[in-house]
């Protein structure tokens, strides 16, 4: 026999809150989105777009999603998989995601279909955090690194905060979101392997001009450790804030289980953290690559 | 609307009494899953294990992906006993539900003075995870013979007043010969059992997945078979056997009470579903209304097995 539970029931909590304490309510939750769209933007990236609850699209710029993805014909993926947020729209009610389909979990992600069901649990982890005072913010990304950046266009803009983009990709018909980036008013320098500007001696040149311009107030970046790397000597030389979201491999995605630590360097002492839960995204200083 | 009956779901297990019989197995819940769940409705709370020293844990990676199942070797990564007590105990302190603390020594002796030091205000109950490498015999975990489990068990009762639960491990012959040495021991209850010792290779590297080369199989892939020792252990003592083995679901649970689970731990599936405990509290409720079952404990050892039906195992095991 099974047991038929209704959402509502399963989500109450039961029983009276103790000491007349506000009832508990979720922040984190797993639930069935709607899929609206599930689209290739190029021959690499896909954009999947859900209908979600208030909860999920009060997502900030920075966290991630974990989405227990659809089996593949022949595949079973067991774990979730986390996804950055690529877009929130706490009025639609709807958040966006850009994937590059990769493995098990990212081929049973593109079997869906509008009106299609997808679990997905989150928001979950720590975002990017924006000061009022920046005039100038850069963001340099590299591959899956753009969608984690692209809610940040949008949030800088809210704040008054120009963006300076620089992206980096294997050809330019590989770039994703230079569209995005250009609604959000935000400059898009592209790079790439095939024209040869994107090694990390020409990030550095364009880098420090930005600098020395003075349209640099802090380094935001993801999906590179070798442009990672370059930010924090700029950063160090300069003085300059920055932040970085990081990548490892998750199985809980809530802080549980201790298998997505890495080592990070907190004024030359090395320590170990939870990708998850204290980021995904982390002080650009002290991050290991 | 129609007065819904009162369903009892308490149960007791050696001394405690808890709400419910559902609680997080070790090392998959920690102070995070407070934004998913009411913290209020869980049976009990049950720690990572921790240790007296600072461990660092396994190299990465840590976890691989099986159909049905995680193969993990975190490690038992551990800030140590006053990191513990000073910044984690008062997460636990806030809520009217008790707080279980799973422990780990590398000798009986350790266990012991680990146990007698945790035996503070605020902890309930001590579960003494010996699925772990006993140096004194050569790396095999206590939890493999009867004799280790006979001794670290009889230090450990003499250390501490506490409720004592033993965390068998699936990886030996004989489950219920070791359950009957932790009960004989003074043990107040035994969770059956710890993830199942196993292995996974990358075919395009030719290396393992794991940093640790092996690690521990759990998720529901497991459940059959820890389903079996749980009935197996039930059968053999007289203490309560708390199961822990590929439970995600109503049915799992209550499937493990009727093979002789007095409680319920949940582990892989909060990765999966992290409001999984609280979903099987409340099918849980709902299983025994439409059974008309008024308490939950009616459904432990309430598997119909006629006398004739009675299993012989002899060929599983040509040695006994
Ligand atoms: C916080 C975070 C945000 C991410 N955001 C995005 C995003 O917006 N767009 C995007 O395309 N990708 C993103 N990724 C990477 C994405 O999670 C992996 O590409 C995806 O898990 C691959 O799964 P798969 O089943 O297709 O591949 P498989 O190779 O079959 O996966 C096998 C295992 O490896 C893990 N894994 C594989 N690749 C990665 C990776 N790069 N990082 C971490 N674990 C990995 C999987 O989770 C799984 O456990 C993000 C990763 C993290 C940690
Ligand atoms: C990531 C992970 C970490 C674990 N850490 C511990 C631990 O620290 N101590 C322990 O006794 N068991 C630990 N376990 C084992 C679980 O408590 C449980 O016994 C096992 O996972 C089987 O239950 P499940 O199938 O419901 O997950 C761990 C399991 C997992 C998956
Ligand atoms: S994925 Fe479990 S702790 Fe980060």
């Amino acid at each position: 026999m099974s047991i038929q539970l209704d959402q509502s029931q399963a989500a109450a909590p039961s029983g009276a809150p103790i000491g007349g304490s506000a009832p508990w309510k979720a922040s984190i939750v797993a639930e069935l989105a709607e899929v609206v769209r599930n689209q290739a933007v190029n021959a690499e990236y896909r954009h999947l777009v859900v209908n979600c609850s208030e909860e999920a699209a009060a997502a900030q710029p920075g966290q991630f999603f974990q989405l227990l993805c659809p089996q593949p014909a022949g595949e079973q993926p067991f774990l979730r998989r986390p996804m950055s947020l690529y877009g929130a729209d706490p009025d639609k009610r709807q958040v966006e995601f850009l994937y590059k389909v990769t493995g098990a979990g990212t081929r049973g992600l593109d079997t869906l279909r509008p009106g299609d069901q997808l679990d997905i649990m989150g928001p979950l982890g720590v975002g990017f955090t924006l000061d009022p005072e920046w005039r100038h913010i850069v963001a340099v990304g590299r591959g899956a690194g753009l969608a984690t950046l692209a809610p940040l266009a949008r949030a800088a803009k809210a704040n008054g905060t120009q963006v300076i983009a620089v992206f980096s990709a294997r050809r330019p018909d590989l770039l994703v979101s230079v569209e995005l980036f250009h609604r959000h008013g935000a400059d898009v320098i592209a790079v790439t392997d095939s024209e040869a500007t994107s090694g990390p001696a020409n990030v550095e040149r364009i880098l420090r001009r930005l600098v020395a311009d003075g349209r640099c107030d802090a380094f935001f970046t993801c999906g590179s450790s070798r442009l990672m790397r370059v930010q924090q000597r700029l950063a160090r030389e300069f003085g300059l804030p920055g932040q970085v979201a990081m990548e490892q491999q998750m199985a809980c995605g809530i802080g549980l289980c201790y298998c997505c630590v890495r080592d990070f360097n907190v004024n030359g002492e090395i320590v170990n953290r939870r990708v998850c839960w204290d980021g995904p995204v982390f002080d650009l200083m002290e991050a290991l690559p | 609307m129609s007065m819904t009956p009162n369903i009892d779901l308490s149960v007791a297990i050696g001394g405690l009494t808890l709400r419910n019989p559902v609680m997080p197995a070790s090392g998959t819940f920690a102070e995070g899953l407070e934004k998913v769940m009411d913290f209020n409705r869980l049976g009990a709370f049950v720690t990572k294990t921790i240790t007296r020293e600072l461990r660092a844990g396994n190299p990465l990676p840590r976890v691989v992906e099986r159909p049905g199942g995680l193969i993990n070797a975190i490690g038992i990564p551990s800030k140590g006993v006053p990191y513990f007590i000073e910044k984690i105990m008062p997460h636990y302190a806030a809520y009217d539900t008790p707080l279980v603390v799973s422990i780990s020594a590398p000798t009986a002796e350790g266990f012991a003075s680990l146990a007698a030091e945790l035996s503070i205000p605020g902890v309930a109950a001590i579960e003494a995870n010996i699925s772990c490498p006993n140096i004194e015999e050569d790396g095999k975990a206590f939890a493999m013979r009867a004799e280790s489990t006979e001794k670290v068990t009889r230090l450990l009762r003499a250390a501490t007043e506490l409720p004592l639960w033993l965390k068998l491990t699936p990886n030996t012959g004989d489950v219920p010969e070791v359950a009957r040495a932790a009960e004989a021991a003074g043990a107040d209850a035994v969770v059956v059992a710890n993830t199942i010792l196993s292995m996974a290779i990358d075919l395009k590297s030719f290396k393992p997945c794991l940093g640790n080369i092996m690690g521990g199989l759990s998720g529901p892939a497991i459940k059959p078979i820890v389903l079996r020792q749980v009935f197996q252990c039930a059968k053999a003592v007289k203490i309560p056997v708390i199961g822990c083995g590929g439970i995600s679901t109503a049915e799992d649970a209550i499937e493990y009470m009727l093979a002789g689970a007095s409680a319920v731990q949940v582990g892989t599936a909060t990765f999966l579903q992290p409001a999984a405990m609280t979903t099987i509290i409340d099918g849980l409720r709902s299983f025994c209304l439409h059974r008309e079952i008024p308490r939950v404990t009616d459904l432990i050892r309430g598997v119909v097995i006629e006398e004739a039906d009675e299993p012989d195992l002899a060929w599983l095991d040509p040695v006994s």
